[in-house]
Order: C-alpha cells, then structure tokens, then sequence
C-alpha cells in the first residue's frame, strides 16, 4: 500500500490531480482510491486530497492515514500547514517552492530531521511557464514519478494524456511539458 | 434514442457519478430532482447526461425536495420509470412523500446520500437520513463503496418494479466517504446494464386513458389498516425477489450481494454489525486482529436495511462460537438505544446462541471511524465474552471527545 497526502488550497486541483492519478494507477491493473476533505471550503481555503494505491482491493474507508508520501502544492503552506503530522521514518516530501532545499528546511524546524527524504520542485512557476496559470497538480506528479519511480516517465505521460483527451490538445501539451519539467528538476 | 457512453472497463469513478451513470443506464422517463449536498453531483452528472444526448426522457427541475418527490410520484403513477437523488434536510423534506410514493404502490428509485441531519448544521454523512426513512415503506438498500453505488440501483429497478413488489426503493451511500471517494469501478456496458434492468412494465397507469383509474385515494378506518397490513406484506415478500435479483446480478457480473453480508462468521468468537463505508473498514479490522492477536472477530453488515432481515441477521449470529457483539448506530440515538442495536436484539433473541449485546454510537456528522477504534471495540467484545457478561455500559460512544458517555449496565443476580 502506498499512501499519499497532498496539501493545497482549494482551486489548485489537488482533487483533479488525485483522481488523475488514480486513474493512470487504474489502467495498470492496480486498485486506487482518490478523496479529499473538504465541505464547506471555499476557493483559496487550505485543504488535504489523499491517495492510496494497491494491487489488492484497498477496504479501508478511514479517512487519516500515515502518509509514505506528502505532496504541498501551495509554497505558503509548507509553513502554515502541518504537513509533518502522522509521518513516518519513511515518509517522503515533495514541495512546490521557489526557495533551494537548504533554504526551505532552514525555515521550517519539522523539516530538519527529515533533510534526505524532503525534496523541493517549483511547480507554479513550472505551470505559469507552461499551461499559463498557477495550477501545480499535474507538475507536483512529474515529481513524484521521479522521486517514487512508480512508472517510467514516457509510460506517465502517454497515460495522462488519455486521462487529460477530453482537453484540447494545447492544454494538453501544456501539461506534458510541466510534468516532463518537475520530473527533471525534481531535487 | 440515447447516445451511447464510452466506458472502460475500469474507470476511477467516485460514488455519486458511478451513482449517476447508473441511473443514466436504466434510461428513465422521469427524474424530478432539487440538488444538496453531498449528492449534489449525482443531479449534476444525470444533467449532463440529459444535455449531451445520453438520455431519452425528461429532466425536471423543481423548487425544492418535497416539489422533486411529488414530481416523481406523479410521474411514476402517469406511467414511468422515475428516479432522483436527496440527502439529509432534503430527505427530510421529502419525507410525507415517501410515504405516498410507497403508499401508492409507485417503484421510484431514490439514490440517497447518506447526511448528518442539522441542527447544529452539518454536510458530512451519518445515517440520520436512512433511519427516517426506516418506516416509510420503502425497500432500502446500503452501498458500502463505489461500486456498490453503481451497482445497487441498477438491482433497485429491478427489484421495485418486479410486478410481485411494485414498492419504491432507495439506494443509499455514505456521504463523502464513498460518495466523494474515487475507487475501481468496473461498470457495465450500456447496453449489458439495461437489458439487466428490462424495459418498464407499467401498472395501472393514468395515461392510459382506455382504462381510468384512481390513484392515491382517501381510506379512512374502513380501509385504510387493509392496505397498510398488504404494503408490509408486499415489503416482507420483497425478500425472495430481492434475493433472485441479486443472484440474477452475480450471474452477470460475478459480484455477489446478500441482504445481510458476513465477514469471518463462520468461527467468529467476537463481531461487530454495522451499515455503510464503515464495513468495509471493520472488515480489515478485524483481519488484522486475527492475523495479530488471534481473536475471532467477524463482520455482519446488513445490505437490506428494509425490509429488515430479521431471518438472515438470525442466521448470521446463530454461530455456535459467537459470545459477544456490539451493534454499531451512526444516527443520534434521540434517548433511545440506537435502532440497528435494538431490531439486531430482537433477531438475537430468538437464536440458541444468543450473543451478549451491546451498543455503539458513533461517526455523527462524519466523525472519522478508525481502524483502531474499530479493533479496539472487537477487544473489549472478547473482555465481555471472557468475563460472560456486558463489563462497559450497554450504550457507549466511540470516538467522542469529553467525559466518557453510556448508559445502562447488565442486570446480574
């Protein structure tokens, strides 16, 4: 099982990007669920979307768990949130910043014990480069795929291209550059 | 003629669009609906459906539930196949319709998104909402994941207009946890779904103008006890063509459903008998707890809330092994033990094993049910079955912050 924790604000596309996820691990014949807390927030409020993934039929329907990964997808909330909560010793982060690894960590104490398994990507200026707005969902994947090697970069792409077909094809390009980018600046 | 929809064989759907598109297979004449949370999407995704050409029939928009459910009565005695979906204060909305739907013999389908039922305000799901409609006189079925809510209401069409049922019947899921939650689903090629659904067979319909006939009549004490005595009946006769139909789906799809589903009975020492997403978590509480500290703990969850399956709950617990059980009720209980404890009890009592057992409340207004808590309920079980009897209050409350909270405790001489 492998579980992942994103942190975002509420219009980013945490939910989209969890379920995009889920729909790429689907097609290679392993089981996933994509959900979110929210209810009541409104755009801008800071929220979490979870995945997990399996290869056996994934019961459990709690919503906390103890990530293998974290995903922040907001800059601001690597410091307001509290995204070490259940970690693990094997827990891995992944967060979108305009900041180098050692700046980032210096500022933020919950990460100093965890330098090895804390990696940073600038996902919104990634998506402001490529699809033209702020929207760091599909980029933050890129950089999963690279720090967990759970699917070969090409085999990534080719699906999220199914997932993204209903979006015309400049959108869609749009968004294979931004992963293919986060996945090569990963660090 | 309706476009078809391009599926695959396993999309990630959560529950309120797999919801939806199961509905959208049975091609329904009539969905009379009013959005709220957390079924909002299911009225939304049917919408779309109806814009972009998926469906033939008509898509009402009306100004509230009570307006939604009478739109789906008329529609259903005019002659239809008819649907819509509701949570909690729109459930509760509904409410004196759903007892003319039943009353009038009408096979509506209502997907139910299970919500919490304010004050305080709350959008997260319990099941406030199906307990009341516990004695409308609808059939209600329990979807504990995704694909249970796809699959479900394609059985409840089945099973409601089946001319030896002709009752109407709702499918419910937990909202958020499944209806928000995206999973496997492996759905149904449009074509496959509606030839298991069939085509409507209408019932003294009022179009048919050849044939007057007077629906929803005034009955007072000459009457009316006749025909409430024939809708029990017709409710507890539900239960062999419910059985049929679920037999009818495995042979399609290999997905086997029961009206009341068991878990690790067979040698089951300790179990918990709970509705909804939360099964599904017990389940894998209690493998863990085998697999971990070699306790037996099983699983019941009924999948037919109504009519209740007293039989089959009665079987379930009739296992020579069994010692102690707790029910677990996500509804206020409203100063009362809660309503599964209560009806499981009744089932109990007439068993030869007759477990010890006791009450939970918990998960009110989404409160999170944890695996832990769940093994830890399972522990104190075998505390009660090791010791012979109830040691905590009969009703507990899991998960609650504060002081402890229960009340009653076993009368030992």
């Amino acid at each position: 099982m492998v579980e992942i924790r994103w942190h975002s604000r509420a219009g980013q596309g945490a939910v989209t990007g969890a379920k995009g996820l889920g729909s790429v691990v689907a097609t290679t014949g392993k089981q996933v669920q994509a959900y979110a807390l929210y209810g009541s927030a409104k755009r801008g409020a800071a929220m979490n979307a979870y995945n997990r993934i399996d290869d056996e039929p994934i019961s459990n329907q709690e919503t906390k768990m103890f990530p293998d990964f974290v995903f922040v997808i907001d800059p601001a909330l690597a410091f307001t949130d509290d995204i070490t909560k259940n970690d693990k010793p094997e827990t891995q982060y992944i967060i979108t910043t305009h900041l180098s690894k050692e700046e980032l960590i210096a500022q933020i104490p919950a990460l100093q014990d965890k330098v090895e398994r804390t990696f940073v990507v600038d996902c919104m200026q990634i998506s402001l480069d490529t699809i033209g707005r702020a929207m760091p969902n599909t980029p933050v994947l890129g950089a999963f795929m690279k720090i967990s090697k759970l699917y070969e970069l090409e085999f990534f792409l080719d699906s999220m291209k199914k997932v993204l077909s209903k979006f015309p094809q400049k959108i869609i390009d749009a968004n294979m550059e931004a992963i293919t980018r986060a996945y090569n600046e990963v660090k | 003629m309706a476009k078809e929809f391009d599926l695959n064989e396993v999309e990630v759907w959560d529950g309120n669009y797999a919801a939806s598109q199961a509905l959208r297979q049975a091609q329904i004449d009539v969905v009379a609906a009013y959005p709220i949370t957390p079924s909002t999407p299911i009225v939304e995704g049917y919408g779309a459906y109806v814009a972009n050409g998926y469906v033939d029939g008509e898509f009402v928009m009306v100004e509230s539930e009570h307006a939604a459910m009478s739109g789906c009565v008329g529609a259903a005695a005019a002659g239809g196949r008819v649907a819509t979906a509701t949570s909690s204060q729109g459930f509760a909305l509904m409410a004196e319709v759903l007892y003319q739907a039943s009353g009038m013999r009408l096979p509506i389908v209502l997907t139910v998104v299970n919500r919490a039922l304010a004050s305080p305000l709350n959008v997260r799901g319990d099941h406030s909402d199906m307990y009341l409609g516990r004695d409308s006189g609808w059939i209600q079925l329990d979807a504990f994941n995704a694909q249970e809510a796809y699959d479900l209401p394609l059985c409840a069409f089945k099973i409601g207009e089946n001319l030896d049922v002709r009752l109407p019947v709702m499918v419910h899921q937990d909202g958020f946890t499944t209806s928000h939650k995206a999973q496997n689903v492996y759905p149904l090629k449009d074509e496959t779904a509606y030839n298991f659904v069939g085509d409507y067979v209408p019932v003294d319909e009022m179009l048919d103008f050849t044939r007057p006939v007077t629906h929803g009549a005034q009955t007072e004490e000459d009457w009316h006890y006749e025909h409430k005595a024939k809708q029990h009946k017709a409710l507890m006769d539900s239960r062999p063509v419910i059985d049929e139909v679920f037999a009818q789906f495995k042979e399609l799809t290999g997905r086997e459903y029961k009206r009341v589903e068991t878990y690790m009975m067979e040698d089951a020492e300790v179990a918990l008998i709970l509705l909804g997403s939360s099964v599904e978590s017990a389940v894998l509480a209690a493998k863990q707890l085998r697999e971990e500290e070699g306790i037996k703990a099983g699983i019941i969850a009924p999948r037919c809330f109504r009519p209740f399956p007293y039989d089959l709950v009665r079987d379930a617990l009739d296992v020579p092994t069994l010692k102690a059980v707790s029910c677990m009720d996500k509804s206020a209980p409203g100063g009362a033990m809660g309503a599964l404890f209560n009806e499981v009890s009744a089932a109990a009592y007439t068993t030869s094993s007759r477990p010890l057992i006791s009450n939970y409340i918990y998960g009110l207004g989404g409160r999170d049910f944890a695996i832990d808590e769940a093994k830890r309920i399972m522990k104190e079980q075998k505390a009660h079955a090791d010791a012979g009897h109830i040691t905590t209050n009969i009703q507990q409350f899991s998960g609650l912050r504060g002081p402890k909270l229960g009340f009653y405790e076993t009368r030992r001489s």
